[in-house]
């Protein structure tokens, strides 16, 4: 008796973030959605004229913005995140992990008001000196590399993952057959590992396109079409957070409206990483599944990967 | 030979460049974080003082300290986490023991994980919307509180699921093989043990909430006064800095805030690291 009650309060808890979920969506939608109709969705979205004095709403600029910071991010952090968890996920020994992935880890822990500070303060001055570029100095490629630190952590923490699911009779067949250990990890472990990483740029794209302090520190923030890496750009966040603290009535609404098309990206891009994700969880399983026998597991495995059978002897790289 | 031996060379050569580059770009990651790190504390740790810790700030924080601030950043904190940890808890408890992986369980899953993804600014809107106009509670600690709590849902869930999942089933067994209930089994023996894999998961919210900037800053508002009831508006520290910074008040207490903030934060990821450490290996 008393243990169906508390199951059922259990069961509440448990619905809590589906419901604040569907409260968050009620809210924005409501407070957003008439601008929008109101416009017509089409040229809310496409349209280049945000003048709320005007009563015009137009977001493609917003929208242009945060396309391209955070492509800029992904540039930057993509490989050099790929780099730092293959480093660590195939090449560091234990002890030097165990110091190594907490620290790095610490980037996900910065507040964002400090990484736009650090952006402020060195970033864009050094934009706006040094040679080839030049410019305000606020501006999408200073908003970039910000991002790409930002997004740093999500990506290295997610491939990890991808990679260290890969089962490891994969490597030891691509070392017998005499690769080296930097021709197993592009010719095997990241083809393997290759749905993960997908969902760790997905993710990482999600959390660049939500930033909103850092962003608007060192982005320059005016409404206009990017036309170089070193003009200023206004992210979707950003134009939420500069008119939040003195907009009303129908540009306030405006301002939810850019909430909502923010909210569909973020929503799209976590339901994308989520499906490849759980794709690349299944085939891990199944892997795990395969031939208990070790030797056949690992010829099974490596004649899905395309290379020829050959049965496996050695466990480490000559070298 | 000749061509065989060139054949082998490639790929070692390749192998040398590649470990090379790998571990670079691993020191610039590390080097970027280090840098930060030192950055704020060589202009913050001279700004830092016991009155600068206590003391009210003076003409919009110009001058004097930040103590409205600490205060106010602790009683968010504070709110959310007590929103957060009985529904995080309930949840992640209600997944690991008493549900089948199925449609009702996969509908929670996504719906966690929807709402960890969404960006806090939505957060604010969403807040601004909801407990400051829609319930009346104004731009007030609780008003920012309760959006908090709602933002570090999925990480106390999620944390806490995994701690729960990692005690051994056969304490369960015996618990039960003992006579207690299911729910008593859970209370008495599963509980304590997964406890420091909890903790953790709510170190980590608390380290979220006091980062946050964009979604207290339109719920809990600005007022630079020490907050003295739950519906009084708040300025955190994060929401401090921000605004030292963007209005260009005072770059010396600007340092100052930043060196408070990293110190936290650094002291609660150490914790949560700690305490992370200690409940792995209690398992062991």
């Amino acid at each position: 008796m008393r243990d169906r009650m508390i199951e059922r309060m259990l069961l509440l808890a448990a619905t809590s973030a589906v419901a604040m979920l569907a409260l968050i969506t009620i809210f924005i939608f409501r407070e957003g959605l008439p601008v929008i109709l109101d416009h017509g969705p089409l040229a809310f979205v496409a349209g280049v004229t945000w003048a709320p004095s005007l009563g015009q709403y137009g977001l493609l600029p917003m929208i242009a913005g945060s396309a391209v910071v955070t492509a800029g991010a992904l540039v930057v952090g993509l490989p050099l995140g790929l780099a730092c968890a293959i480093t660590l996920a195939e090449m560091a020994p234990p002890k030097a992990r165990t110091v190594l992935k907490p620290t790095i880890e610490l980037l996900a822990g910065v507040p964002s008001v400090v990484y736009g500070f650090i952006g402020m303060e060195v970033l864009v001055p050094f934009i706006r000196q040094a040679p080839l570029l030049g410019g305000p100095g606020y501006s999408a490629l200073a908003a970039s590399i910000i991002l790409a630190v930002m997004v740093l952590p999500t990506i290295i923490s997610i491939s990890i993952d991808a990679i260290e699911a890969v089962p490891r009779s994969f490597r030891e067949g691509s070392y017998a057959l005499g690769a080296t250990q930097w021709q197993t990890i592009t010719g095997v472990v990241l083809p393997a590992a290759r749905s993960g990483i997908v969902a760790a740029v997905i993710l990482g794209m999600g959390r660049a396109v939500g930033e909103t302090m850092a962003v608007i520190m060192v982005a320059g923030n005016s409404v206009q079409m990017p036309h170089s890496l070193l003009d200023p750009v206004r992210t979707l966040t950003a134009n939420i957070a500069l008119e939040m603290g003195y907009a009303s009535g129908a540009h306030a609404q405006a301002l939810f409206a850019t909430g909502i098309v923010l909210f569909v990206i973020s929503l799209g891009l976590n339901e994308i990483a989520g499906r490849v994700r759980g794709r690349s969880r299944a085939s891990v399983v199944v892997a795990a599944d395969a031939p208990a026998d070790a030797e056949a597991a690992a010829e099974a495995r490596a004649e899905l990967l395309g290379a020829p059978a050959m049965r496996p002897r050695l466990m480490k790289p000559s070298l | 030979m000749v061509e065989e031996h060139r054949a082998s060379v490639a790929p070692r050569l390749a192998q040398q460049v590649a470990r090379v580059g790998l571990w670079g770009a691993t020191a610039l990651t590390v080097g970027i974080l280090v840098f930060i790190v030192v950055f704020v504390m060589q202009r913050g740790l001279g700004a830092i003082s016991w009155s600068f810790l206590t003391d009210a700030p003076q003409r919009s924080g110009a001058e004097g300290g930040i103590f409205p601030t600490i205060v106010s950043t602790l009683y968010v904190t504070l709110a959310a986490v007590v929103v957060a940890t009985p529904l995080g808890l309930g949840a992640a408890i209600y997944l690991a023991e008493y549900t089948t992986e199925g449609r009702l369980s996969g509908i929670i899953r996504r719906g966690t994980e929807s709402l960890a993804g969404i960006p806090s600014i939505i957060f604010g809107l969403f807040g601004f919307a909801f407990f400051v106009t829609a319930l009346g509670m104004g731009w007030s600690i609780l008003s920012g509180g309760l959006t908090l709590g709602v933002m570090i849902l999925p990480t106390v869930i999620r944390t806490s699921e995994e701690a729960l999942r990692a005690v051994p089933r056969e304490y369960r067994h015996v618990a039960q093989s003992l006579g207690a209930s299911k729910w008593d089994a859970i209370r008495s023996v599963v509980l304590p043990v997964a406890a420091p894999g909890v903790v953790t998961g709510i170190v980590l919210g608390i380290g979220r909430a006091i980062s946050e900037t964009a979604a207290v800053i339109f719920t809990a508002g600005v007022a630079l006064a020490t907050p003295r009831s739950p519906f009084d508006s708040a300025r955190t520290m994060s929401v401090h800095f921000y605004t030292l910074t963007m209005e260009g008040i005072s770059d010396e207490q600007a340092y100052g805030t930043a060196a408070v903030l990293v110190v936290t934060i650094l002291v609660i990821n150490l914790a949560a690291y700690t305490l992370m450490r200690r409940f792995t290996r209690s398992l062991r």
